[in-house]
């Protein structure tokens, strides 16, 4: 039986990356410059892979019911986050399904990022402790 | 140019410790939009059982990806950090983070691969407090892009 969790949607803007990249201390440029960005081949702005997977972080958290709650957490970043350099920016679509408990107790969480339709993580999950 | 293979296997000595502040975490916790009391409010996290606000889960890479640096920036190892894109991130928490701490970290080189032109680096960031209790531990694999 696959439990599936409820989606859970972040809407991502231009100005979400200048607030994480002050916050993170990970100024790459790729991050805020579409003229650096697409000089190194990519479409323009994208999302730090570690504000994409923050964002993944609020989700397992919520899931889990709290911070302390997580004992594992993994992804592998597929393909970038395009940002736009618009009000709406882009929508990042977080789901979960439940792929076992272990025989601790635990809960492993298999976990799917996507934007735009694409994926853009892959081998991600998370172990959630027992409360 | 490929990675110096000799790297694999090195650790480098504790860092300085890195003290944890309420502000910091409060900041990073507003920056992906988590507003949950725990990461805001000491009151609430101490209702819950935390020493003080507690750190969201990839909290750890603000103090960890400034450490690797000195793994990633030495010229030996002979990183393009202009041809560098984030691969993999992984963390195994013995506990969360909470303000207050004061947390010492430890890098060592785990693997290093040549595949389809492009190199991988997986470097493991021990964290732990000055007195050498584990916290988490933090895995990141750079991909160093080829010339095609």
């Amino acid at each position: 039986m696959t439990v599936e969790l409820e989606p859970q949607t972040f809407r991502v803007t231009r100005a979400d990356l200048v607030r994480y990249a002050g916050a993170s201390g990970d100024f790459n440029p790729i991050h805020w410059s579409d003229r650096i960005a697409t000089g190194v081949g990519l479409p323009g702005v994208i999302a730090h892979g570690m504000f994409t997977m923050a964002l993944v972080g609020r989700a397992v958290t919520t899931w889990a019911g709290a911070a302390d709650a997580v004992v594992e957490f993994s992804v592998r970043f597929s393909r970038p986050v395009p940002v736009p350099d618009t009000d709406e920016g882009t929508d990042v679509v977080v789901s979960a399904s439940v792929k076992e408990v272990t025989d601790e107790g635990h809960t492993r969480l298999s976990l799917t990022a996507t934007c735009n339709g694409d994926k853009v993580l892959s081998m991600a999950q998370a172990l959630i402790r027992k409360r | 140019m490929p990675l110096d293979q000799s790297f694999v296997g090195r650790s480098w000595p504790p860092t300085e410790p890195y003290l944890v502040g309420r502000e910091k975490i409060r900041e990073f916790a507003r920056a992906i939009g988590a507003t949950d009391a725990e990461y805001h409010d000491p009151e609430a996290a101490r209702a819950l059982g935390y020493a003080d606000v507690v750190a969201p889960p990839t909290f750890p890479v603000a103090i960890t990806m400034p450490a690797s640096r000195e793994v990633v920036a030495d010229p030996a190892l002979g990183v393009d950090y202009s041809r560098v894109v984030h691969g993999d991130q992984r963390f195994a928490y013995t506990r969360p983070v909470v303000a207050g701490d004061a947390l010492v970290c430890v890098n060592t080189v785990e693997e290093i691969l040549s595949r389809g032109g492009h190199e991988f680096l997986t470097t493991r960031t021990d964290v732990t407090t000055e007195a050498g209790e584990p916290v988490v531990t933090v895995w990141s694999k750079l991909v160093v892009r080829g010339d095609s």
